[in-house]
């Protein structure tokens, strides 16, 4: 009886060392060998990303995280007002996509990064308009003309460019494209 | 404190009375911006060399000086999760699962994900390519399987911006930015990710994705899923 005991509490062990092994991520999965279904280790969101600056220049610093964990789903939601304020304290009335300030609210407030399938990827380069980023996209520049630069792009001139136009390195023509490190 | 945006409280400027000159400070600061593997820094999306291809990149630890490079590491416990929408609702409906085990980037996916929004779960069994992580100072080691190339590791940082001016315009410090301007991440590397994908994987029927990527951290804790 003792005996029979000690090999259930051996094989309770052996159960429980297959359950940690799921429990990590890395085990196999124990529902296709028709065992316990798998534990799987949760992952929860720290930060989020997409279009470049956009947390940094219209999220008030009180609500930086949430905007970090708030699905893209649900910034408009969430989030319009504070971009629309933004703008408003920005003086924005137009910008050269011809946007008013509740479309371009919109448009930013959403922070993801759109991008073609099919054609040329560029965040703006006169042609093709949030279709990609590029790493020697000017991105800075693109946002404070369509923040500042008005209608025609020629208003404050002194907040359309930051005059740094180029990477410090020069790219890559082939993967994995970024230049090696300094 | 995440992204861009943390070193905003990173760039004291330190005012070297004897020589005049100013300094934008990134490395002297306080413990609260020192780089986390959960800060994002920036995320690029593009066509590759191969047309028919699109690249995924997402950088983390930014501002590493040149002599921080070597020791900075990315952390087993976080997943680098590059989320793609292919249909417009800007739920993600593909992930590309990004996670470092063992001095290796593991890569899984393009996979359904099990489930959306701020959790998420291992794709197990959608391993789709790893490479060795690139040390500092080697020459970069790709992975290919699966028409599916990966790199991680150290790179120059590409972001360009004269961020330190920018905080003085936006803080009403300043009302014009500098001609020319300084860079303010001139001379920094990054921990970089780099995942080259088969557009013909993306599922995109309107000939658009919506991308964005979230870092993740392990919690120890688990569900039945």
């Amino acid at each position: 009886m003792k005996k029979i005991f000690q090999y259930a509490c051996l094989a309770s062990l052996i159960v429980l060392a297959a359950c940690q092994k799921n429990m990590n991520g890395e085990g196999a999965d124990a529902s296709k060998a028709g065992g316990v279904p798998p534990q799987k280790e949760v992952y929860v969101q720290g930060d989020q990303m997409a279009r470049p600056a956009i947390n940094t220049v219209f999220v008030g610093t009180s609500r930086k995280d949430e905007f970090n964990t708030t699905t893209p789903s649900a910034m408009n939601g969430a989030f319009y007002n504070d971009f629309v304020s933004k703008l408003t304290s920005f003086g924005y009335t137009s910008n050269i996509l011809g946007l008013d300030k509740n479309t371009f609210a919109s448009v930013l407030v959403t922070d993801v990064l759109n991008a073609s399938t099919t054609g040329v990827t560029s965040f703006y380069n006169g042609t093709e308009v949030l279709t990609g980023r590029a790493l020697a996209d000017d991105v800075i520049d693109v946002e404070l003309i369509l923040i500042f630069g008005g209608a025609t792009g020629a208003s404050n001139p002194g907040l359309t460019s930051d005059h740094v136009n180029a990477n410090d390195k020069a790219f890559l023509a082939s993967f994995p494209y970024m230049a090696s490190p300094h | 404190m995440k992204k861009r945006k943390i070193f905003i409280t990173a760039f004291v400027c330190v005012v070297v009375a004897a020589a005049g000159i100013i300094y934008a400070a990134d490395h002297i600061d306080a413990p609260a911006v020192t780089s986390k593997p959960t800060d994002i820094t920036d995320v690029y999306v593009f066509r590759g060399q191969n047309p028919d291809n699109l690249v995924f990149v997402a950088n983390t630890q930014g501002l590493l000086s040149p002599s921080a490079t070597a020791d900075a590491k990315f952390d087993e416990g976080t997943m680098i999760e590059f989320n793609i929408d292919n249909t417009g609702d800007n739920v993600e409906d593909l992930v590309i699962q990004c996670i470092a085990k063992n001095g290796n980037m593991r890569v899984y996916g393009p996979s359904e994900p099990k489930v959306t929004g701020t959790i998420s779960y291992l794709n197990i069994s959608d391993l789709s390519v790893q490479t060795a992580i690139t040390k500092y100072g080697q020459a970069p080691a790709i992975g290919e399987e699966n028409g599916i190339k990966v790199f991680a590791g150290p790179r120059d940082d590409p972001f360009f911006f004269d961020l330190v001016r920018f905080r003085q315009v936006i803080s009403g410090q300043a009302s014009s930015f500098n001609n020319p301007g300084s860079d303010t991440f001139a001379g920094t590397n990054v921990l970089g990710l780099v995942v080259e994908v088969p557009k013909s994987l993306l599922g995109s029927n309107n000939g658009t994705i919506n991308v964005w990527a979230e870092s993740k951290t392990a919690t120890g804790s688990t569900s039945v899923n």
